[in-house]
């Protein structure tokens, strides 16, 4: 064959924007909220560096039951030609074809599943599996077993985030964003534990999510927490590492990346 | 450039891109519940040029087998499978989410990946993808989890793309640019 062909896909590195209003943010724990700058220059910004998705989260949306980022998407989408998942406040199959209308590739869905697992049938069957996303917000509740929250980290719904994950799957969820609610905005690395329960559990790719401080933390959820993609926000907004460096990280550990 | 589901305009366009996301079968009745696969099998054996995208790439073929065997448009001679279904062992997860390289079969000339790179980098979403029958027509295979499946075919006026050309960035818009100065 003239060109290699990898085994599998590429690992994909994904940047995570939380929006609030019409302004980038980030916190601690997805609390404690600072305005970081306006979404669609980052968005811009990553493309060039070679992110190979991008994901927008309407940071209080669940509060007001309605996403907001409709115009935001709009814009985004006329400029940007890599995958975009948009999550928050996402309730109905309207909601979804709204915001696909926009240009949105895929959604994610966490608290308008948790009270109606049914949701997610229905958006999958409507739209089709690849473009709903499952967002589990993980709280670590002792060894080896974490709660799923919803609303930001905010409310305990009593599910095991294990279970959701896989139940999830079985209703047609295409893919999952684990989030890990202890170490989102701490840059104390993923909870490879929590990761690797789930991305060995499900048979659709898990995007590993919260927590990143450096490469190093990419390299070890990939290899050890066996996430299919990796989500990150707080380092690449600040500037402490960018799409490039996590990239060669990842080619010298001898994970597949799109260059 | 107009998206539309009503069959005269599929009649009068210079171009016809078919899209599509979800199942085999659920893609083929929506196209006969609009009344589109006559005005499809006319507009391909007028000679004009054809983009079929992702399910709209396996909905060109013979037979899917998603969900059970069903009827295609029948324009492309030839199966759509899923990994491992010809007991090729699958190393990895299914669905193929992400970006795999394209490795050329046969010549790129002429087509819309004229001016892509060898190797290049595009984005998949899939389970199954086509396996057609016919000597010549795939032009890029693709591998995941071990199995290199086709990925792009070119069969006269006919171009189809298992990825997404409308999600793989600076690659995509290339392959675009390439349909739209595709010549009569």
């Amino acid at each position: 064959m003239p060109h290699a062909t990898a085994e599998v896909a590429g690992v994909r590195v994904i940047p995570r924007l939380d929006i609030k209003g019409p302004n980038l943010v980030k916190g601690i724990h997805l609390e404690g909220l600072r305005i970081v700058g306006k979404p669609e220059d980052f968005a811009r910004r990553y493309s060039a560096e070679g992110a190979d998705e991008l994901i927008y989260v309407d940071i209080v949306a669940s509060l007001y039951q309605r996403n907001s980022l409709l115009d935001i998407v709009e814009r985004t989408a006329s400029e940007i030609f890599v995958p975009l998942t948009v999550g928050g406040g996402i309730r109905t199959t309207e909601d979804v074809a709204n915001l696909l209308r926009a240009g949105a590739d895929k959604v994610a869905i966490n608290t308008a599943a948790i009270g109606r697992p049914e949701f997610i049938s229905e958006a999958a069957r409507m739209f089709g599996s690849q473009c709903v996303v499952l967002s589990i917000e993980a709280k670590r509740q002792g060894p080896g077993a974490w709660e799923a929250y919803t609303d930001n980290g905010r409310e305990r719904s009593g599910r095991d985030a294990i279970a959701w994950a896989r139940q999830g799957v079985d209703l047609g969820a295409g893919e999952i964003l684990v989030t890990s609610v202890d170490q989102d905005g701490t840059g104390r690395g993923y909870d490879l534990d929590l990761t690797r329960a789930i991305a060995t559990q499900v048979p659709v790719p898990v995007i590993a999510c919260g927590g990143a401080g450096g490469p190093g933390d990419v390299v070890e959820v990939v290899r050890a927490g066996k996430a299919d993609a990796v989500a990150l926000a707080k380092i690449l907004h600040y500037g402490q590492a960018d799409i490039g460096s996590v990239k060669r990280a990842l080619a010298d550990a001898g994970v597949e990346v799109r260059a | 450039m107009e998206v539309t589901t009503d069959p005269g305009a599929v009649a009068r366009a210079d171009r016809l891109v078919l899209p599509g996301v979800g199942a085999f079968q659920d893609g083929m009745a929506g196209l006969r519940a609009r009344g589109l696969v006559e005005p499809i099998v006319d507009y391909v054996a007028s000679g004009r040029p054809l983009l079929g995208i992702c399910l709209g790439m396996q909905l060109l073929m013979s037979k899917g087998t998603e969900f059970g065997e069903a009827a295609g448009l029948g324009l492309v001679r030839g199966k759509v499978v899923t990994f491992g279904a010809d007991g090729r062992p699958v190393k990895g997860k299914v669905p193929h989410v992400g970006w795999s390289r394209l490795t050329p079969i046969n010549s790129w000339a002429g087509s819309v990946l004229a001016d892509v790179a060898p190797g290049s980098s595009v984005y998949f979403s899939h389970s199954y993808f086509p396996a057609p029958e016919e000597e010549g027509i795939v032009l890029a295979t693709a591998a995941h989890a071990g199995i290199e499946f086709c990925s792009f075919i070119r069969r006269e006026n006919i171009q189809a793309s298992q990825f997404h050309p409308d999600m793989s960035g600076a690659i995509g818009l290339a392959i675009t640019k390439g349909f739209v100065d595709q010549p009569e």
